[in-house]
């Protein structure tokens, strides 16, 4: 596979574009025309050829883009990335299943050569090329979780299981869904989920968590997650909430299909086999809705969840005010028809848009 | 999803007499490959293929977590057990291929703490083995105090003390030495946790003394597996799976269940996990509990069993499983 990488931005002038390639492997969330909360999780080991399921740590044509972003984020803001001091062997648990796992999936573009703790470390496209010590912080420019969560897409909560509770004691987190790693630092699992309406009175939480304190070495697992987004804007956080908070009312009937963006997280959760704790990788996808409409399943689809969806999850996913203007747009793609289960796009299957 | 799916093919590379009572094995990959790396304190269950029957005990893993090259385990031999430490005794030879599972940790270390006082009582010695590899990894701090029965019985300690020389302690029962647990409680550092591992009564003993002293809830670690006991022959309805399985006197019910093909999750096997909890539909007749994850309300509500060490006597008994 040769990976040809977007040179892009996520901000300012916003040149974000899918290849036709990214459109048809995009993650879709809906596996049915409705929609509502569930431990909705699978095991993670692998998926179909070329889907963001395939390898442990997707790298798409973003990639670089996106840690550039991530680096002007963090210079702006270094508390985006925070480890607690009992954290640092998870933070090289971190950096040696990504490092392991990238050079098996990628042999082309990552290389990792181990003689016992001394590790030599090529990553391709971003041009780095760094020899250490494993477990010698001192040998690294930055700490572990911070070394290697720079060369990686996806924000990473890095979690210290104690308790029967998973706490929120490291993370890298600057492309996040308007939540603050500097605010839930130190939380539990229920502290830091507080906020999300109507689960916690399902039961959702408890079972979600008794899941994830068994999640094992050898059985990695994923769910995916999703919100709506004005403008590809990696970094919607409440530290910036003044700034992209405002371009939700950019929105016209005119420019709605362009720059009205469903974000999808592929959550994935590994146990960390040196320290016994859990990281849990969110990697954001981005994708204007009018390339979502050119599946005419997911048009389909997602105007029938969105129209259908409960007022208070709108709100929590921020765009209720909009909700009539992206509803009506995405009903010009729904002729009705009905649609085949399951997330994939099914182009050859699926029927044409009747118009 | 039985957790226990993810096996591993080993190769038995030496076994070592340690005490008159304790034997050490030591396990390769059988396909040369490296192992994964564990935490200290983690177990790994293997799989003892005994005739017709199937065993699978948790031991804890004591080789050093950064050794990806073998791990090691310590059996003690039980003479009046159901017979999984007297095959790994008697029947498992150096070149034998066994499953074992990958290592699952219910008795990690807690990082945050600036000290980590260990207790161990006779064979609960190993988990701390592996954990004082990784504290010496990280250069963590900690104290062992180690109980064992009589100095010809205690595994490890000779090698313990040589090596870690001032930080480990010793006591032989036979010589009337005991730990003095109030003063050794009382003497610790702010930030330190307690680490227990040993009998029932040790373990009882440590966390009811350390929570009298006003120890924090979360600065007390106890690991306390129980072996499975034999008792007699009875027969269980499993709906979900419509069928009907016999359990026999040397068998736990979760074997019973995994001898017919039931997919019926577990971590532990010893009673303390919670991950088999099985809910009962109908039971005539008395639910033997004898794990310690189930609160008394539950046990005596009879509408759930821990099938990896409770057992049944009387008519029917009928699980959701």
């Amino acid at each position: 596979m040769t990976l040809q990488f977007n040179d892009e931005t996520f901000r300012d002038d916003y040149t974000f574009t899918n290849s036709q390639r990214a459109i048809d492997r995009f993650p879709f969330p809906f596996h049915e025309d409705s929609y509502m909360y569930s431990v909705n999780m699978e095991q993670h080991q692998g998926g179909p050829k070329g889907s963001v399921y395939e390898n442990r740590f997707d790298v798409d044509e973003h990639y670089i883009s996106e840690m550039k972003d991530r680096a002007q984020v963090l210079a702006e803001d270094p508390l985006r990335c925070q480890s607690l001091p009992h954290m640092n062997l998870a933070g090289w648990d971190l950096l040696e299943l990504i490092m392991v796992s990238k050079s098996e999936d990628y042999p082309d573009l990552f290389e990792l050569h181990r003689d016992g703790n001394n590790w030599h470390w090529i990553n391709r496209p971003l041009g780095i090329e760094d020899k250490f010590v494993f477990l010698d912080n001192a040998s690294l420019p930055y700490g572990p979780m911070e070394y290697i969560t720079r060369q990686t897409q996806g924000d990473f909560a890095v979690l210290d299981q104690r308790d029967e509770n998973l706490w929120l004691d490291a993370g890298m987190i600057t492309t996040q869904a308007d939540w603050s790693l500097d605010f839930d630092i130190g939380m539990n699992f229920f502290e830091w989920h507080a906020p999300v309406p109507k689960a916690n009175e399902m039961g959702i939480f408890i079972r979600a968590l008794k899941f994830l304190l068994n999640v094992q070495q050898g059985t990695p697992a994923r769910r995916l997650n999703w919100t709506m987004t004005v403008n590809p804007l990696l970094d919607t956080s409440p530290e910036n909430y003044h700034k992209w908070g405002v371009q939700k009312t950019g929105l016209t009937p005119q420019n709605v299909g362009s720059k009205q963006f469903l974000r999808v997280e592929l959550q994935t959760f590994f146990r960390l086999p040196r320290s016994n704790g859990l990281v849990f990788p969110i990697r954001c996808y981005l994708i204007a809705l009018e390339d979502i409409v050119t599946v005419p399943k997911w048009g389909r689809r997602l105007h029938r969840v969105l129209r259908d969806i409960p007022d208070e999850l709108a709100t929590y996913k921020g765009f209720i005010d909009n909700k009539p203007m992206i509803v009506d747009y995405l009903s010009k793609f729904d002729d009705g028809q009905p649609t085949s289960a399951g997330i994939w796009p099914e182009k050859d299957s699926e029927p044409e848009l009747v118009v | 999803m039985s957790v226990g799916e993810n096996k591993i093919a080993v190769t038995v590379s030496d076994i070592t007499k340690i005490t008159p009572l304790v034997t050490q094995f030591r396990f390769v990959r059988t396909d040369g490959e490296a192992l994964p790396t564990f935490s200290g304190g983690a177990h790994t269950v293997v799989e003892m293929i005994d005739g017709a029957e199937t065993r699978l005990n948790p031991y804890s893993l004591m080789s050093d977590p950064m050794d990806q090259t073998a791990y090691m385990i310590s059996v003690r031999r039980d003479d009046q057990g159901r017979g999984g430490s007297l095959f790994m005794h008697q029947k498992v030879a150096v070149g034998d291929e066994m499953m074992i599972s990958l290592p699952v940790n219910l008795f990690a270390l807690d990082l945050r703490a600036s000290k980590h006082l260990m207790i161990a009582g006779g064979i609960g010695i190993t988990p701390f083995l592996s954990q004082i590899h990784e504290l010496n990894a990280i250069a963590g701090t900690f104290e062992l105090h180690y109980a064992s029965q009589s100095a010809e019985l205690a595994a490890f300690a000779d090698d313990l003390m040589r090596r870690y020389s001032g930080k480990v302690h010793v006591y032989f029962d036979d010589l009337g030495q005991k730990i003095d647990l109030a003063a050794l409680l009382e003497g610790q550092p702010l930030g330190t946790h307690v680490y227990v591992c040993g009998p029932k009564g040790m373990i009882d003993w440590v966390r009811k003394t350390a929570h009298d002293l006003g120890w924090p809830r979360e600065a007390i670690h106890y690991e306390e597996f129980l072996a499975p006991q034999s008792g007699k022959p009875f027969e269980v309805t499993l709906a979900a799976s419509n069928k009907v399985i016999q359990v026999g006197e040397h068998q736990s019910l979760l074997e019973a269940m995994e001898a017919a093909d039931v997919d019926a999750p577990y971590l532990c096997r010893g009673g303390a996990c919670g991950q088999c909890e099985t809910n009962v539909i109908e039971s005539d007749g008395e639910i033997i509990h004898r794990d310690h994850w189930l609160e008394d309300d539950d046990k005596k509500s009879g509408k759930k069993i821990m099938p990896c060490v409770s057992r049944f006597v009387g008519k029917t008994l009928v699980l959701d499983r």
